[in-house]
């Protein structure tokens, strides 16, 4: 049962992704790592965290378009997910300091021994366990989709009054992680990590791995979206997005087809946090941001939303982009995104995979039409005329 | 009111308003099994809201609404009265439109509509031929890859008999099924829900007078929210009041 949905997923498209990423997760460290300086195949040291976050943002994208793009349900609090799954890690890392902070305290962070804490409160407890901390990095999103998801599809809160309150779930986290007392280092966040693993977290062969593992955490997101979207349940999913009240006259229970995308959807942004914080360093409570949750969306909705590739797509471009504008024209950052999402709504409703989607259309259709130029008759007969549209 | 017992649909002083305006009044209405109803009436009687009520889309403010003698309906969502068994054809056709022909039946078929069963679900052979007779019975069977969207108005309403037919209820609600066919599809669409009524309950709501006669069944006006006759065709548009406020208009 299993094996046949898994193999279903397995779709034309899908393999390459996962193929690509597969390479990506090997090439990139291998030319950062084995080719000589100044080779001009070397991808320099500074890149390769640099990429390995884009990464990690691309999987946040393709865990908002699972709910947005195939469920219709617009969250504009993804960020909180990702950031729960940042501080699962954070809490991990700063438990591998140990005595080797600035008050050399075996077991308590250094932002506790400053506020005079004489002991780990209770929730901190595990976190020097690797395997553990992973856990809760998915575990912890997952029931805050499920409690969160649970009262709001159950009392049907839709549509824009269901993304204001995805808004404001993330800001009241911003609030309570700036707090110095809730026990995870208030404004500062958690920083100064020292190992992963037991590997020294800035060397260049753990950026190497980080990189390597966020491009496989990515291939098995996309082959879990893809198996999932794939499904029955996934075309339910589409259904409920496109007519939810004609889904339940079918039978559907629309509230836990949203509520399984949004958790499947949350595990996956937590991990993608998870893998983001060690190869940036740091996870402060700005990751709440609401601000931030909404770039997520730009992103999704610049390479095409509905799609597993358009997400990806989407969320490396513009990360890119604003790498490059950030450090050549740093005022005009905020102009050319917004810019760019009016752009995308106006132009592009189904993002830069749509636009390709349609030239392929374009081209087919030019390429029949050339085909059937002596004969018309064929086409009418036999030649489908009807281009699928881009799935 | 007459016995409940063998009833597969029993409405008895079922009262709605919305905003004060008393869309239903006290309406009663009894539907055996395979049986087949038809409702006429005019524009804003009430006919799509008793089919609100009996979905479960729309509460009644008062009166009983009974499915298979037995089961309160009034206390039920959608997606239940849905899997007990009564599917719905809505007045405007509604299909899921970005998906294909196939996709809509095959999530139509009846199935467990749970979410790991509908998650691990591979169509069985049977389930593939059930949707190819289904897909033959509607005439949509060289469509089946194209998208809902892409079909006509007149196909889509075939569509979502199809999809009813899938769902294999006990009991049909069919709101306007005819409206934006032609006329050799409307006499394929009587013959269609009269097979059907052989084994199931249907209600049919419809202006189209010429496809009432041909359904040949037991007929109900309703009017402002409450049954103005019943009987036969003749019968109810030879009855005066019917007349005056219905078919005279
Ligand atoms: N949800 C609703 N809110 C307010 N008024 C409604 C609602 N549903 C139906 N009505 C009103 O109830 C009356 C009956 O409508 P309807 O059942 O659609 O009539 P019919 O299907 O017989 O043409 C109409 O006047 C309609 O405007
Ligand atoms: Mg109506």
């Amino acid at each position: 049962m299993l094996t046949q949905a898994l193999f279903r997923a397995l779709d034309k498209k899908a393999i390459w992704l996962v193929a690509i990423l597969i390479a990506v997760a090997i090439l990139v460290p291998a030319s950062n790592l084995l080719l000589p300086n100044g080779h001009p195949l070397r991808l320099p040291n500074y890149a390769v965290p640099l990429f390995g976050k884009y990464l990690t943002f691309a999987m946040l994208a393709l865990a908002l378009d699972l709910v947005w793009g195939y469920c219709g349900i617009l969250s504009l609090g993804h960020g909180a997910f990702f950031a729960i799954g940042g501080y699962g890690m954070g809490m991990y890392l700063m438990r591998q300091i140990g005595d080797r902070g600035v008050y050399a305290n075996p077991v308590l962070p250094d932002f506790m021994v400053f506020l005079n804490w004489k002991e780990l409160p209770w929730y901190w407890h595990g976190f020097d366990n690797f395997w553990f901390a992973m856990l809760m990095v998915m575990l912890v999103p997952a029931l805050l989709a499920f409690v969160f998801g649970f009262l709001a599809f159950r009392s049907r809160v839709t549509g824009v009054y269901l993304s204001i309150i995805t808004q404001a779930m993330t800001y009241a986290l911003l609030l309570a992680f700036f707090r110095n007392d809730m026990g995870f280092g208030g404004n500062n966040g958690l920083t100064d990590f020292k190992e992963i693993l037991g590997a020294p977290i800035s060397a260049d062969t753990t950026r190497a791995a980080l990189f390597a593992a966020s491009a496989i955490a990515l291939a098995l997101a996309v082959l879990v979206c893809s198996m999932v979207v794939n499904s029955k349940l996934g075309k339910v999913m589409v259904a409920v997005r496109d007519a939810e009240s004609r889904a339940r006259f079918l039978g559907y229970r629309v509230e836990y087809v949203k509520l399984f995308a949004f958790v499947v959807s949350a595990i996956i942004a937590g991990i993608a946090g998870a893998l983001y914080v060690p190869q940036v360093g740091i996870i402060n409570p700005g990751e709440f941001e609401p601000a931030n949750s909404i770039e997520v969306v730009i992103w999704t909705a610049v390479g095409g939303r509905g799609t597993i590739i358009g997400p990806i797509i989407g969320a490396i471009m513009v990360n890119v982009g604003k790498s490059y504008f950030t450090g050549a024209f740093p005022e005009f950052w905020l102009f050319a995104l917004g810019a760019l999402f009016v752009i995308t709504t106006l132009f592009l409703p189904k993002g830069i995979v749509g636009l390709i989607g349609q030239y392929r259309t374009l081209t087919t259709k030019r390429e029949q039409h050339d085909r059937s130029a002596p004969s018309p008759a064929d086409v009418e007969a036999g030649a489908d005329p009807q281009p699928k549209a881009a799935e | 009111m007459t016995d409940k017992t063998g009833t597969m649909l029993y409405l008895d002083g079922v009262s709605v308003a919305f905003d004060g305006f008393k869309a239903l009044n006290s309406l009663s209405i009894i539907v055996h099994p395979a049986e087949m109803l038809a409702i006429i009436g005019p524009n804003g009687a009430g006919k799509t809201t008793m089919m609100d009520i009996i979905t479960g889309k729309t509460r009644p403010d008062d009166g009983e609404v009974l499915f298979d003698g037995r089961t309160d309906l009034t206390k039920l969502d959608e997606a239940a009265i849905a899997n007990l068994g009564i599917g719905r054809k809505f007045q405007k056709p509604t299909v899921f439109e970005s998906q294909t022909v196939w996709d809509n039946l095959e999530m139509a078929l009846k199935k467990p509509r749970g979410i790991f069963p509908t998650l691990f679900y591979t169509a069985s052979a049977a389930d593939i031929a059930r949707i190819g007779e289904i897909l033959e019975t509607v005439r949509l069977l060289a469509r089946k890859d194209h998208l809902a969207a892409d079909l006509s108005h007149g196909q889509k309403q075939w569509l979502e008999i199809g999809m009813l037919l899938a769902q294999d209820p006990k009991l049909l609600l069919v709101d306007e099924p005819v409206a934006g066919m032609t006329d050799s599809e409307t006499v394929e669409t009587a013959k269609l829900l009269k097979d059907i009524a052989r084994t199931r309950s249907v209600v049919v709501v419809e202006h189209d007078m010429s496809f009432v006669r041909d359904l040949d069944s037991r007929v109900t006006c309703l009017a402002e929210g409450s049954v103005l006759a019943e009987g036969s065709l003749d019968q109810v548009s030879a009855n005066p009041v019917v007349i005056e406020r219905y078919l005279g208009r």
